[in-house]
């Protein structure tokens, strides 16, 4: 690994984080950056599905409404769905496959077993039948998008700890009569990390992704708050003539997604070159 | 037939059509001044390409409850009754009918002319035997229940055929215009475990060529149908689930006709260049987008407080704000325009401050400033809840949330999944208030959704609406048959409700539909434009599908 | 080899059933069901009616005893009948399978013959200029909203263009198209959609290639080859590459359960009539029959897909061996 390619990658990585910085910043900030409240509505027919102006950045939508406020208030939204998914996936995933890969035997079977399941499954339709047994809000969305995606990192865990559980030091661990719980948690999990990382980073934006195709479908966050997608989708009926009210929302999801995917994929090079595997989308 | 047609052929179509135009506009003043000229362009031909969201589910008429299924069961079938372009009640397969003096009799003189699609002849036997299959309950037809007072059905001879009912009831005639189906294909087949549902053979002006599950239905038309043969050759209905695609392809000629969006109506197809390829009509649609508050809960008990609520709500800026002006006010349940409608009922013009004035009067004062009203230490706040998915009623419930706030009504919209939606908030009265609509029968009989009997679990009254008036007057709305003590009867059933506003009603939106102007002979009237479909047609220069 | 086959297809039914109980039990838990989904709120249908359809389909019975019916059923490959209408699941199932069936094998050839390339070559030139690019490209495509994607694709090409068709698959006066005319018109339809899926499902495969073949690069037998003095040509493409294209075989498994079913939303764009359309209409109607038939047949695609890319993998790499 020369020195060069470290630092294109840490460029690389550099501009990731900055960009999701920037949006993390502007959806904390919101009040502070928006002219407009994004839940006003303005029903004269001049104030309605403007383009973009001065007065409005990215234009209004359908019931008058500022979209760039929206936008700004729906980051919130989609940027949050991401990292509480992720979370829920990563304690479900790490748990599983730390134990799966440390006792395994029967429970490992049983485990794998429930992860092929689901894996076979497309996700989009599970994530549909429990929606559908949960009800959409935002913070369903969330759990069962997180609920959903926990399989790959279970199986990475799971590998991690097949090899780390021989190493000396575990053995060490356990003839000075450690807990199973300790030599888990503080001995072997914080070496099995660094795929984690990379793996919860790319299923960030794999979330959001989700997440904008469930307001597609009229499955996402409750209105009349924002969200990029459910933005977008209600831009999609004025796709022939308002196109902004449809790119603005896409570009936003596809650039934060992008940045997650570059911040991940670059940690993964500086974490370790010879990881492989990836995230499903 | 049909087959079009490289693009080459089409510009040359477009090149011919710009030729003939001042032909066409010429011969189309004649033909319309009604005299002489019409027989020379009335041409067969052609085909009219609809697009519809779902594809149809079955094509056994009486099985079928979606609207896709409905509407091609409409082309190939025909019932004993139809109503005219005016909703007026008329024979269809029936020349005639006569209902006995003490109303429970019903005879119907059928059409001796009518042949099945397969050549057969429809007699007396096929409508017989269509009723007695409905109302085989191994068959579960969803609207038997139109047909339980049904005594006998008699064969008299074979153009005869007479229904005995146990009570006198009204809206018979209008119900026993469901499809008829053949008894010769159907006798002693499982009529659920059949290919008739993707097969069908009917009466009607178009019969099944082709259908291409989740892409298209092609209809032919049929040369011997008892009113003349069609003029348009094909009828086809594309299967294009995403409206705004939809849209898209009608722009581009891929389809003839859709429904648009208010939006669209008034701003997108107002071009010079939409204008030249379509027309668009509009005319009230039969349903109404209302509020229902439930009236087991203790908010909503009051009167007074339904009244304010219906006070603050700013029905002219939802109708000019969502639907773009295109809908009309709704004061309560029946169609406008038709007899049972009553235009003299209690209104309530959006006036914020009337709404304060009865809400203090029912207690409501807002005791700690905080904008939010309160009596006896409870807040007024509440869930509206609507159905996910669709926009328009989204778009109200956020106009209504600020509409109320302003009177110090705190209101949470939840758009709730159909299936849900159904079965955990309204089956099970679990709701405070919601946004819904109703697409009324043309019969305005509404036991199913305003009689106190309806309340029972899984019935249509899930506002627990109880009134031992209306329950009177629907009791015997139904069972009369005079048409001016009807309108009485629905009139006043009108006035109880505005003035009880267990609804806010809201609006009654257009149909606003655009059809390529290639089809010459639509004639827009309250029941719509598609009522006399037989008799549209292409001018031969137009015709763009041609064999 | 033979034993581990044995094994795999073991798995099989007892998966299968592991899966239509999950999808039973997450349809029997979720509010709604296939009666009042087919009435809806419909002011003319009773609520009789629908107590009566209840019952005509066994759903008056614990979910226990429906399981029990089905499974009896399934064993002879009956999938039983849709609650919506009443038709055999296997035939609305075979009605949308073709369309699933060209759309997403033609993507997956395109993403192969496309990532491939890609993957090795980036490889190949580590951090040159093409190796950045692409890889920025892949990424966009990764990031992209695929429904999005299409709907200004649409948008773009066909409406305001119109050099493409907007949806559908082949257009309704193609019945009497001569074979040829009916290829070249599918080939046109195919473009926007496959376009579409394509490049957003570049980066899976082409970054994947891209590891694998670093990795081979980078082992005892290609310094070897090299300090023999082997030209690099061939060092690549014919000791490395073949080396790496190996474990990407494993991928292909993988890929199934999206092909099948994951593309649902897409399909509704352009209007494409395939099995991810059925099975979306199927959750929310609560049609349990053609959710388990949809459900069964993916997972037995996924795993017969895995097991043959476990056979192949072994087939062209003889020093593996299964256990």
């Amino acid at each position: 690994m020369n020195k060069k390619k470290r630092d294109w990658r840490k460029r690389y990585a550099f501009v990731g984080l900055s960009v999701i910085i920037v949006m993390f910043a502007a959806a904390i900030f919101a009040g502070f950056i928006t002219a407009y409240s994004p839940n006003e509505t303005n029903l004269a027919p001049e104030a309605k599905l403007q383009p973009p102006s001065r007065e409005h950045l990215l234009g209004t939508d359908d019931l008058g409404r500022d979209v760039f406020s929206r936008m700004v208030y729906g980051a919130r939204i989609s940027l949050s769905v991401g990292f509480v998914a992720v979370i829920i996936s990563v304690v479900i995933g790490v748990v599983l496959g730390a134990i799966s890969g440390y006792y395994g035997g029967w429970v490992d079977i049983l485990i794998m077993r429930v992860v092929e399941i689901v894996m076979c499954f497309p996700r989009i339709f599970l994530i549909l039948m429990f929606l559908a047994f949960l009800g959409p809000s935002i913070i369903t969305v969330m759990v069962i998008i997180g609920v959903t995606g926990w399989t790959g990192l279970a199986r990475l865990v799971r590998a991690e700890f097949l090899s780390l559980k021989e190493r000396d030091y575990v053995q060490a661990a356990r003839a000075l009569g450690a807990s199973d719980f300790r030599i888990i948690f503080r001995h072997i999990l914080p070496n099995a990390l660094s795929p984690v990382y990379v793996s919860a980073i790319l299923g960030v934006g794999g979330a959001i992704l989700i997440e904008s195709a469930l307001s597609f479908l009229g499955l996402g966050v409750q209105i009349p708050m924002a969200s990029w997608g459910n933005i977008l989708t209600s831009g999609m009926h004025y796709i022939e003539s308002a196109w902004w009210l449809m790119l603005f929302p896409g570009l936003a999801i596809l650039i934060t997604v992008l940045s997650y995917n570059i911040l991940g994929e670059a940690l993964r090079d500086l974490l370790d070159p010879r990881l492989k595997g990836y995230g499903q989308k | 037939m049909n087959r079009l047609k490289s693009k080459a052929s089409v510009y040359l179509n477009r090149l011919i059509k710009k030729k003939a135009l001042f032909i066409t506009t010429v011969s189309f003043f004649i033909f319309s001044v009604p005299l002489a000229g019409a027989q020379e362009i009335l041409s067969y031909g052609d085909a009219y390409v609809s697009g519809s969201i779902a594809d149809a589910i079955t094509l056994i008429p009486f099985l079928a409850t979606d609207s896709t299924s409905g509407n091609i069961n409409s082309m190939i079938f025909n019932g004993l009754t139809k109503v005219d372009k005016d909703l007026n009640i008329t024979g269809d397969l029936a020349e005639s009918y006569d209902v006995s003096d003490d109303k429970l009799t019903i005879t119907f003189h059928l059409r001796k002319n009518v042949l099945w699609q397969d050549g057969v002849k429809f007699t007396a036997d096929d409508v017989k035997f269509t009723f007695d299959i409905i109302l085989d309950p191994r068959n579960a037809a969803p609207y038997a229940a139109n047909f339980q007072d049904i005594e006998e059905i008699k064969v008299v001879d074979k153009y005869t055929v007479q229904f005995k009912y146990r009570k006198p009831y009204a809206p018979a005639l209008l119900k026993l215009g469901t499809a008829i189906i053949p008894k010769h294909l159907l006798k002693n087949i499982d009529i659920k475990n059949c290919n008739f549902a993707r097969d069908p053979v009917g009466t009607g002006p178009y019969k099944l060529a082709e259908w291409k599950t989740d892409q298209h239905i092609i209809l032919d038309s049929f040369y011997n149908y008892f009113e003349g043969r069609p003029f348009i050759d094909k009828y086809v209905e594309r299967v294009i689930p995403n409206q705004a695609v939809q849209f898209l392809e009608l722009i581009t000629g891929g389809i003839d006709s859709m429904g648009l969006t208010p939006y669209q109506y008034k701003y997108r197809t107002d071009t010079k260049k939409f204008k030249e390829r379509f027309v668009k009509y509009k005319y009230l649609s039969r349903s109404y987008t209302y509020i229902g508050y439930n009236l087991k809960d203790p908010l909503f008990e009051d009167k007074r407080v339904r009244q304010a609520l219906s006070y603050a709500v700013d029905r002219k800026a939802i109708i000019d704000g969502v639907l773009m002006g295109m809908g009309e006010e709704c004061t309560g349940p029946f169609i406008k325009g038709t007899y049972a409608y009553n235009e003299e009922v209690r209104k309530y013009p959006y006036n914020p401050q009337k709404a304060k004035e009865l809400l203090k009067e029912a207690g409501w004062i807002d005791r700690n400033n905080d904008g939010i009203l309160e009596k006896d230490g409870l807040k007024f706040s509440f869930k509206l809840i609507t159905n996910q998915g669709n926009k328009q009623r989204e778009d109200v419930a956020t106009i209504i949330q600020q509409n109320w706030r302003e009177i110090g009504v705190e209101v949470e919209i939840q758009a709730i999944a159909w299936a849900a939606f159904i079965t955990e908030f309204v089956d099970k009265r679990n709701f405070q208030a919601l946004i819904l609509g109703w697409t009324m029968p043309i019969d305005p009989d509404n036991y199913n959704v305003w009689h106190s009997d309806s309340m029972k679990d899984g019935g249509l009254n899930f506002i627990s609406y109880r009134n031992k008036e209306v329950d009177s007057l629907i009791e015997r709305g139904r069972e009369t048959y005079n048409q001016d003590e009807r309108q009485r009867i629905y009139r006043k059933i009108h006035e109880i409700t505005a003035e009880e506003q267990p609804y806010t009603f809201l609006y009654f939106p257009y149909a606003l539909p655009a059809v390529s102007k290639r089809f010459k002979g639509i004639e827009p009237a309250p029941a719509g434009i598609s009522y006399n479909f037989i008799k549209w047609y292409v001018p031969e220069v137009e015709q763009k599908y041609t064999r | 080899m033979f034993k581990y086959i044995v094994k795999r297809l073991f798995l099989i039914p007892p998966m299968l059933m592991g899966i239509s109980l999950i999808a039973l039990l997450a349809m029997h838990l979720t509010p709604g069901d296939p009666a009042s989904m087919r009435y809806g709120l419909n002011p003319e249908v009773s609520g009789s009616a629908r107590a009566h359809l209840k019952e005509l389909y066994g759903l008056d019975k614990p979910v226990i005893v429906q399981y029990g019916g089905w499974l009896k059923r399934i064993v002879t490959l009956d999938f039983g009948d849709s609650f919506i209408d009443d038709r055999p699941v296997i035939e609305k199932i075979k009605e949308r399978l073709p369309a699933t069936l060209i759309l997403q094998i033609s993507a997956l050839i395109l993403i192969f013959s496309i990532a491939l390339p890609i993957g090795v070559m980036s490889a190949v030139k580590q951090n040159s200029f093409f190796d950045k690019a692409t890889t920025f490209l892949v990424f966009v495509g990764f990031a992209t909203p695929t429904f999005w994607l299409a709907l200004l694709l649409m948008r773009f090409f066909g409406f305001q263009l119109e050099w493409l068709p907007i949806s559908g698959m082949s257009p309704w006066y193609a019945q009497d198209y001569s074979l040829p005319h009916r290829i070249l018109d599918l080939l046109w339809h195919l473009i926007l959609p496959l376009f579409t899926l394509a490049f957003t499902g570049l980066a899976g495969i082409s970054r994947y290639t891209r590891y694998s073949m670093l990795e081979v690069i980078r082992q005892d037998y290609i310094r070897t080859a090299r300090a023999k003095g082997l030209k690099e040509n061939k060092i690549i493409y014919h000791h490395a590459l073949k080396n790496a294209l190996l474990p990407v075989i494993t991928i292909l498994g993988l890929t199934l359960p999206a092909l099948i079913g994951g593309s649902f939303i897409f399909e509704t764009i352009f209007a494409w009539p395939g099995m991810g359309r059925l099975m979306y209409t199927a959750i929310l109607q609560y049609d349990y029959p053609v959710v388990m038939g949809v459900g069964i047949i993916s997972v037995f695609l996924t795993l017969t897909g895995i097991l043959i890319s476990d056979i192949l993998y072994a087939v062209v790499d003889p020093r593996i061996r299964y256990e």
